[in-house]
């Protein structure tokens, strides 16, 4: 058990070295970053200071082992774009990102496991068959063209929510959250739609597959024939048991969640980092693109990592032998 | 001749063609995928002007609705005009072509990578195979419109400022290649791995053929029916990635717009009421990737008996 988890551990720390290689292979060679921090009128005594002040001269490993432990320590470079600090921009932006996440995720589980309880239960009834149906054309349409067919239906046609911006926000301390206001809270309602959806299909057809395969199970039967109410049948015992795979699937779809803000964070120019990375590409900020893969990686293999260690926890019989997954 | 007409009949009468003709989803979906295909070869023939020759446009012309006459020029356009005065449907059969180049040779080139190094995993096994399905995992960690528009921006960094429009399709090309080989390597691998211990491919060694004419001549074709199906459902992935890619303003450049330029640059006019701008694009988009898809389906279904 111990030996698992330490290789585990052992594996996501590699995994993280190697996207922080990459990071530092776009930081450190792609462009001139001294012609882009001081432009091309720069005196040749400016450009030597630099390159010292920088250590681009080190052998390159040593320049590496730098990267990271600035990266570390918060500390990304400058962005070749706005001469601002990169992980100010990214503390400034990070939270509007967060917040939307935060609420795509709620609303992906909350009304998926909803609806896929209910279309388990009246699985031959019309209303199920209607949302497993539509549900099959919400996976079809491209994220970017759900975020505009709901602008042009909500904020267009209807004219009840705004289609851009986060609304005005409300500062406390380093965290500007969109929670407290009235138009904050309208400000959310789409975008958290447009990146929720395609999860909250996968989580209903997921919570559907798994009530019916359990509900006919034995123990199902037993508690109907102890003369249980169907409310208990299916809540508490049904469920229950329905959980573990929801759950691991959720955690593993907040990533998703996070790298397809990109596209939603565009459509409603939501200020978040999904943007402000979409800029740096079109600006070639590579500061700002090296940072972004940073911080995306870091997420990706820390949830990842839970997830595993989860399954540990949840299901014993992987505790003895290998890992069931092996998504390193 | 008759050889060939002997094949033709072969093909009818085959379960493949039954199936086909049995199932007016797929019907549907193969006539759409057809019909735009060819409106996109024959452009030049079809459209009814050249959306990109600037003497053909006339500014009056501008925001005309679709089946509408204009109010200054009388003329009428089956899908209205945009901002420039540009016939929309010309701009959409245009831009079908640009989707549909991107989505194909996107496809080709992660079929061809994803192929050949799925084989030499397979085949080769040792530490050849743990390094490609390791740098497979981790790619597949990340979600694919994440890797294409990553690489998108490092090959903007490499390109010097002028080439970078010039240069944009080729990028994008290779932007979504990238992202999408590892399906087909794992099932190559996958495969290659049990067909390797068969009997002809041993008789193969035997007879003293070398690895690469073994794996190309011996392998490759007995793996093909997983590849194609691969092939068919990456094709739909491809066609939305490059949307969604020129729609963020990170794909195809604005002299030569995609489907998805053209959503983009819809979206700005959907306030002020020219709703068709937007419209006719997308639903040019969504018959593409849907009807692809679904013949990805059946084609699965089809080439795969147990799964039925």
């Amino acid at each position: 058990m111990l030996f698992i988890i330490a290789r585990r551990l052992l594996q996501a720390f590699v995994v993280l070295l190697l996207v922080a290689l990459v990071a530092f292979t776009i930081f450190r060679f792609i462009g001139d970053p001294v012609e882009s921090l001081l432009g091309q009128e720069a005196t040749v005594a400016d450009r030597q200071a630099l390159i010292d002040r920088m250590g681009l001269n080190d052998p390159i490993p040593v320049q590496y082992l730098r990267f990271v432990g600035n990266a570390i320590r918060g500390d990304f470079g400058i962005s070749y774009r706005t001469a601002e600090p990169v992980s100010a921009l990214i503390a400034e932006r990070l939270p509007a990102t967060l917040e939307l996440a935060f609420v795509s995720a709620l609303f992906a589980i909350a009304l998926g496991t909803l609806l896929g309880i209910y279309t388990a239960i009246f699985r031959h009834g019309f209303t199920a068959h209607a949302i497993m149906s539509s549900s099959l054309i919400g996976v079809s349409l491209p994220t970017f063209l759900i975020g505009v067919l709901l602008i042009w239906l909500f904020a267009v046609e209807l004219g009840w929510l705004p289609s851009f911006g986060r609304g005005e926000t409300v500062q406390i301390g380093f965290w500007s959250t969109g929670f407290l206001t009235a138009s904050g809270l309208k400000s959310l309602i789409l975008p958290a739609i447009t990146l929720g959806l395609y999860q909250m299909t996968l989580i209903m057809r997921l919570v559907r597959a798994e009530m019916l395969e359990i509900l006919r199970q034995d123990f199902i039967r037993f508690a109907r024939a102890r003369g249980l109410p169907e409310r208990m049948v299916y809540f508490g015992h049904a469920l229950k048991n329905t959980m573990v795979p929801v759950i691991t699937v959720a955690g593993l779809q907040l990533g998703a969640i996070i790298a397809f803000a990109i596209i939603t964070e565009t459509v409603f120019q939501w200020p978040g980092v999904g943007l402000m990375f979409i800029n740096a590409v079109f600006f070639v900020d590579i500061p700002v693109m090296s940072a972004y893969l940073l911080l995306v990686g870091t997420v990706f293999v820390v949830i990842n990592l839970i997830v595993d260690l989860l399954y540990l926890v949840i299901d014993p019989r992987l505790r003895d032998g290998q890992l069931k997954r092996q998504t390193v | 001749m008759n050889g060939e007409r002997g094949a033709w009949q072969r093909f009818l009468a085959s379960d493949f063609f039954y199936d086909f003709k049995r199932s007016p989803v797929t019907l549907v979906s193969f006539v759409i995928v057809v019909t735009l295909i060819l409106l996109a070869i024959l452009a030049d023939l079809v459209a009814p002007t050249n959306p990109f020759d600037p003497a053909s446009l006339n500014l009056m012309n501008g925001f005309t609705p679709p089946m509408e006459p204009n109010a200054f020029t009388g003329e009428t356009f089956l899908f209205g005009t945009d901002d420039q005065g540009r016939d929309l449907l010309s701009a959409i059969i245009y831009g079908l072509r640009v989707s549909l180049f991107v989505g194909l040779t996107a496809v080709i080139l992660a079929m061809v990578l994803g192929v050949s190094l799925g084989l030499l995993a397979g085949y080769r096994g040792g530490w050849i195979d743990s390094l490609i399905m390791r740098i497979a995992d981790i790619q597949m960690t990340f979600p694919s419109i994440l890797i294409a528009v990553l690489i998108f921006g490092v090959a903007r960094g490499l390109l010097p400022p002028d080439l970078r429009d010039e240069l944009a399709i080729s990028v994008l090309i290779i932007a979504i290649g990238l992202s999408e080989w590892v399906p087909f390597a794992r099932t190559v691998r996958g495969t290659t791995m049990v067909e390797k211990e068969k009997e002809y491919v041993q008789a193969a060694r035997l007879i003293g053929l070398g690895s690469g004419q073994i794996m190309l001549r011996h392998i490759l074709p007995n793996v093909l029916s997983p590849v194609l199906v691969i092939a068919t459902i990456t094709l739909a992935l491809a066609i939305i990635a490059e949307a969604t890619l020129s729609f963020l303003g990170v794909g195809a450049p604005p002299t030569e717009p995609s489907l998805g330029t053209l959503i983009r640059i819809g979206q700005d006019f959907l306030f002020s009421g020219e709703w068709w701008i937007l419209l006719f694009p997308s639903v040019t988009l969504l018959a593409l990737a849907l009807s692809v898809n679904l013949l990805g389906d059946w084609l699965r279904d089809t080439l795969n008996p147990r799964l039925k």
